[in-house]
């Protein structure tokens, strides 16, 4: 099984990645779960969300405290928020930021863990016009669980947002998994 | 065939109701059950189903509604939660009291003060006594299964009682998880359509429904034959247990058992508690440990015969309430029936309570491997330290 948590602040779609990751897993026959930490919802205020996929039946029912991977949606969380809880060494981190792993390991002390990073704020502004870093960060996170191709991914973002959104907006989307697929930086 | 989805617990709900295509629908938002209701709506307004919904403007009203809708023999289906339960509260006595076969889920959250959105039982656990069977889930899947199974209970002629189906707030309820869900057709046939015995609409017959009945009236025979209903619901909930799994594959009983045959300790839980409890069964057993587990589905009507006969082996076992009788030092309500249960019994396991979880607060798997490390402490030492503990309360 793995055990992954997000950490994003309101409104920054990581609920809607966490889904989007459970589908994916649904559609390889695997078992899944996708749960925010939920309270008020308040934009900006730091959230967490929860994803485990195994290729058992999933029974337990609370947030994940010892996580495989931990994605950082929002880099200003870095400062705030205690986000290696419970992390064992070996485990991965995913930051969304423009410095290089081995400047947030030294930064924040990461010694234990495999850190990969990526500028999703910069993918998104550029190829969605503004800034909104999930999409992004659930290719970072594809790249590095391989759990979809890069090809299976795009055709499931097409499929996912189909019926929901024009066109443009959904190639935009494909567009900043695509580049964030390639674009991050494993350590 | 069956069709495997990515579902929220409340989507899975409203998606069942779809395939059951109720007559009529009254119903009120409230977190956590809303999206029941948003879902539903969605559909109504799709006509994807023929069912009048009705908009009311609480949920006192979305239940006179469904009993007025249901004493014209319509099928009738709601959903609320918490608060709205407890505004419910009058009415809940006057469904079971007429004998009126309706549905309804609660999404479990907590009772105000202080306010509370999230998760705990005491919202239904406090309508124990309204003469309304209750079925819980452990997830999303049981959720959609009892809600099928819940319309034939219900408006079978030996029962004729409203059934209320469970399901844990958020932690179910907004958690997407692996749903199987049937194909239409093999839904509506497991349903059929509703016979009821008496209609309000009948003029030719005219009935009168819960009319003043005065001192020396048949109160008193009314409600006997409510719990008489209640008593026959047993039979009838393992009858369509065992006929689901012919639609399914999956069957269902009173409670489950897991591990629990040769077991000397067990975890008793109902709702989502169980699936966690489940997974702490297994990490025990690896390390040699002989615990076992008993879910509760069905707590209303209570299975105290069976219980007593499933757990009679047991040295010791933990009792998990996500409630609490607030009654002293009695504990949660699953904890006093079930002692209540073994009273007459010869051979009976030493019973613990753990009441855990209120307001939301989360019950992880080492909480749950330390109720069964309580409870082995507790025999060995044959020091037994109060029978009712607070699981994960900050002292």
């Amino acid at each position: 099984m793995t055990e992954i948590r997000w950490h994003a602040r309101g409104g920054q779609g990581a609920v809607t990645a966490a889904k989007m990751l459970a589908e994916m897993a649904l559609c390889k026959g695997l078992f899944f779960q996708a749960f925010p930490e939920y309270g008020p919802e308040r934009m900006g205020a730091p959230i967490q969300c929860f994803n485990r996929v195994s290729d058992e039946p999933i029974r337990t029912y609370y947030s994940v405290t010892q996580p495989d991977i931990v994605m950082v949606v929002d880099p200003s969380l870095c400062d705030v928020i205690d986000f290696t809880s419970g992390m064992a060494a070996g485990a991965q981190v995913v930051i969304n930021t423009g410095e290089c792993p081995d400047t947030m390991k030294e930064k924040y002390k990461l010694y234990d863990y495999k850190v990969a990073t990526v500028d999703a704020i910069r993918i998104s502004t550029e190829t969605m016009g503004r800034s909104m870093p999930n999409i992004p960060m659930l290719g970072a996170l594809l790249k590095i669980n391989g759990l979809f191709s890069l090809e299976e991914a795009k055709n499931f973002t097409e499929d996912y947002f189909g019926s929901k959104f024009p066109q443009k907006v959904i190639e935009a989307n494909i567009k900043a998994l695509v580049r964030a697929f390639e674009e991050v930086q494993v350590k | 065939m069956t069709k495997v989805a990515a579902m929220v617990g409340t989507d899975a709900i409203a998606e069942a109701m779809r395939q059951i295509n109720p007559d009529v629908v009254p119903a009120y938002p409230i977190t956590p059950q809303t999206s029941i209701v948003e879902t539903y709506a969605q559909m109504v307004a799709d006509k994807l189903v023929d069912t009048e919904m009705i908009n009311v403007e609480s949920e006192h009203s979305a239940l006179s509604a469904a009993i007025g809708a249901a004493a014209a023999g319509s099928r009738v289906m709601t959903a609320t939660s918490s608060q709205g339960l407890a505004l419910m509260w009058e009415m809940l006595y006057i469904a079971s009291g007429l004998r009126l076969p309706i549905v309804m889920t609660n999404v479990n959250r907590a009772l105000s003060a202080p306010v509370n959105i999230h998760c705990d039982h005491s919202d239904s656990m406090g309508a124990r006594d309204a003469g309304w069977i209750q079925l819980y889930s452990e997830d999303a899947q049981e959720a959609y299964d009892n809600i099928i199974q819940a319309v034939r209970i219900a408006e079978h002629p030996d029962v004729l009682l409203p059934v209320m189906v469970l399901m844990d707030g958020f932690i179910i309820s907004h958690s997407l998880g692996r749903v199987e869900l049937l194909e239409d057709q093999p839904v509506k046939n497991f349903v059929g359509t509703i016979q009821p015995p008496y209609s309000l609409l009948d003029t030719k017959n005219p009935p009168s429904f819960g009319a003043f009945d005065g001192l020396h009236g048949y109160y008193f025979e009314v409600k006997r034959a409510q719990a008489q209903g209640m008593l026959n619901a047993s039979a009838v909930i393992k009858k369509v247990g065992t006929e689901f799994a012919g639609i399914s594959g999956r069957s269902y009983d009173f409670f489950e058992t897991y591990r629990l045959e040769d077991a000397e300790y067990a975890i008793i839980a109902l709702g989502s508690a169980a699936g966690t409890a489940r997974t702490a069964v297994d990490e025990l057993r690896e390390q040699g440990e002989r615990v076992g587990l008993l879910k509760l589905r069905m707590f209303r009507p209570f299975p105290a015969q069976e219980l007593v006969d499933a757990l009679s082996h047991i040295k010791a076992a933990a009792v998990l309430d996500r409630s609490d009788t607030l009654a002293g030092s009695i504990g949660g309500p699953v904890f006093v029936e079930l002692r209540s249960a073994f009273y007459e019994a010869e051979k009976k396991p030493r019973l613990y309570n753990f009441i855990y979880g209120l307001g939301g607060r989360e019950l992880d798997i080492n909480m749950m491997k330390q109720t069964v490390e309580t409870i082995q402490t507790g025999m060995s030492d044959g020091v037994v330290q109060s029978s009712v503990a607070y699981l994960g309360v900050r002292e």
